[in-house]
């Protein structure tokens, strides 16, 4: 399993990746791997906003449709168009290929994110 | 959900945990939903071989003077033109039609038949043949508990069998069984029928030797290419040639022939239970029907989600994937009957969005049968 040094995570395992008031949005390798065979992903439209906890993409696997979460309050400024035509890009690098750009609309949420280590140890205890 | 709490474990729970399964509530059983991976058993299933623990199915046994006539009265295929040892798709129904459970009829001898029933339906299903059988001279005993149970099937599920046994495999046909084959020296009964589609064998032994049967089998078919293979992809594979679930498109409100299985309902043989009201669904037009359905755009259909034509609600799927041999996404649907033509457009409620569908042909994929 991998996790990167430079991203926060949750619990519902996505990645934050903070720049500046903006941020990228993923799920993590944990969750691709857990996923398995990622054939669809339906992903926000831009401007759209979301509270922390919100159900903002479906992930589907050949086998189930699995609901990611957002990890802060926000707003959509873009979304991974390459998705549409590959999902399977999230088993191939959950890391690389991002769901959601967003605007943060509250950046002392940040606080409440996991750090990297916190995060591995948690993907372990569930494991 | 179901909790992992008073879950039966069949007796390859050990050897799936050994194998990195992940194991997950089924029809009150604690199996294995995935090795290595969905897609990945699936490919090999249709490429090579895999091979399933089907240990949680149900099974009865038949026995007496009026066993053959009480076992043709019970389901909706003509049980009568079996000669022994051969194996019989079928239905049990209500009177109303509706569908109790599908089947495997196996015949040893007009006096001994062998029932084999879905997991999920074993205690309805054995009460409701006891209730059947009243009127017969017949003794129906559930013995699923005593019976072990995996499938191999694939393309070359033969030739790897065949390693473990004195018995020319090639000897069973297509629907036929033979007892008391030794596998690796245990006595099993060994039928060429499965649930994927692919050629393949269905082995049925003692609790006890299971484990044996099983390990054997990955060892010896290794160098064809063999994997242990779980229900993930058991449901995709029997998918994709439009073989029914039970509770997807079977059930108490769904009879065999809306399920467009009519070619298994023998209306001119004997009588059976629920004949008049099939006789009358056949005469009379079938009010909904399972057809097959292609998305025309993005999106999974999945069990349960909306049929629309026109805005108005007309069904629901049944199953839909996006089928791994085919590279589509295909599903099954109940849907108003008048609306199944091949071609015509239908919408499926997928979360918020509508997204369009065409009907089509059930069978996404090929059977490739040994006949």
């Amino acid at each position: 399993m991998k996790v990167l040094k430079d991203l926060l995570y949750t619990k519902d395992h996505e990645w934050v990746k903070v720049e500046g008031n903006k941020a990228y949005i993923g799920i993590t390798d944990y969750a691709q791997h857990a996923l398995g065979n990622i054939v669809f992903v339906e992903l926000p439209e831009a401007d759209e906003t979301f509270g922390e906890g919100d159900e903002f993409a479906v992930i589907e696997s050949v086998k189930a449709a699995s609901d990611a979460y957002m990890p802060i309050t926000c707003k959509i400024l873009a979304v991974n168009e390459a998705l549409d035509d590959e999902p399977s890009l999230l088993n191939e690098d959950a890391f690389e290929n991002w769901l959601v750009k967003v605007e943060i609309s509250d950046e002392s949420e940040l606080d409440s994110l996991m750090t990297p280590e916190a995060y591995e140890a948690f993907c372990n205890e569930e494991a | 959900m179901e909790t992992t709490e008073n879950l039966k474990r069949t007796p390859l729970y050990e050897a799936h945990v050994a194998l990195g399964a992940k194991m997950v509530p089924f029809a009150g059983w604690e199996m294995p939903i995935e090795y290595t991976g969905l897609v990945d058993e699936h490919t090999a299933v249709r490429e090579q071989a895999g091979l399933f623990d089907v240990s949680h199915m149900g099974e009865v046994d038949v026995k007496g003077p009026e066993a053959l006539k009480f076992v043709d009265y019970l389901v909706s295929n003509d049980v009568t033109a079996l000669v022994d040892n051969q194996v019989l798709y079928t239905h049990m129904c209500y009177e109303d039609g509706g569908t109790v459970d599908d089947l495997l009829v196996y015949r040893f001898n007009q006096e001994h038949f062998y029932l084999v029933i879905n997991a999920s339906n074993i205690d309805k299903d054995y009460a409701w043949m006891l209730k059947v059988a009243e009127p017969f001279n017949a003794q129906v005993v559930n013995v699923s508990d005593a019976v072990a149970e995996v499938a191999i099937q694939g393309p070359v599920a033969e030739k790897i069998l065949q390693k473990l046994t004195e018995t020319d495999l090639s000897e069973i046909a297509f629907f036929y069984c033979k007892r008391d084959v030794l596998v690796d020296g245990i006595p099993c009964l060994v039928s060429r029928t499965g649930y994927t589609g692919e050629d393949g064998f269905e082995v049925y032994a003692a609790p006890e030797h299971i484990t044996q049967v099983w390990n054997r089998i990955l060892e010896v078919g290794k160098e064809e290419g063999i994997k242990p293979a779980a229900l993930g992809c058991r449901d995709t594979l029997r998918f994709e040639v439009a073989l029914p679930l039970y509770g997807n498109e079977l059930g108490p409100d769904i009879s065999p022939l809306e399920a467009g299985l009519g070619m298994f309902v023998k209306l001119e043989a004997g009588d059976f239970v629920g004949k008049a009201a099939l006789v009358n669904q056949k005469e009379n037009g079938l009010s909904k029907k399972i057809v097959g359905f292609e998305m025309t755009e993005n999106g999974i259909p999945r069990h349960g989600y909306e049929v629309l034509v026109g805005g108005e609600i007309v069904g629901h799927v049944t199953t839909g994937y996006f089928s791994p041999s085919t590279g589509k996404t295909v599903g099954l649907a109940l849907i108003k009957n008048g609306l199944t033509e091949m071609g015509s457009e239908i919408e499926i409620q997928i979360r918020k969005k509508t997204k369009k569908a065409i009907v089509v042909a059930k069978r996404f994929y090929k059977k490739s049968y040994k006949k």
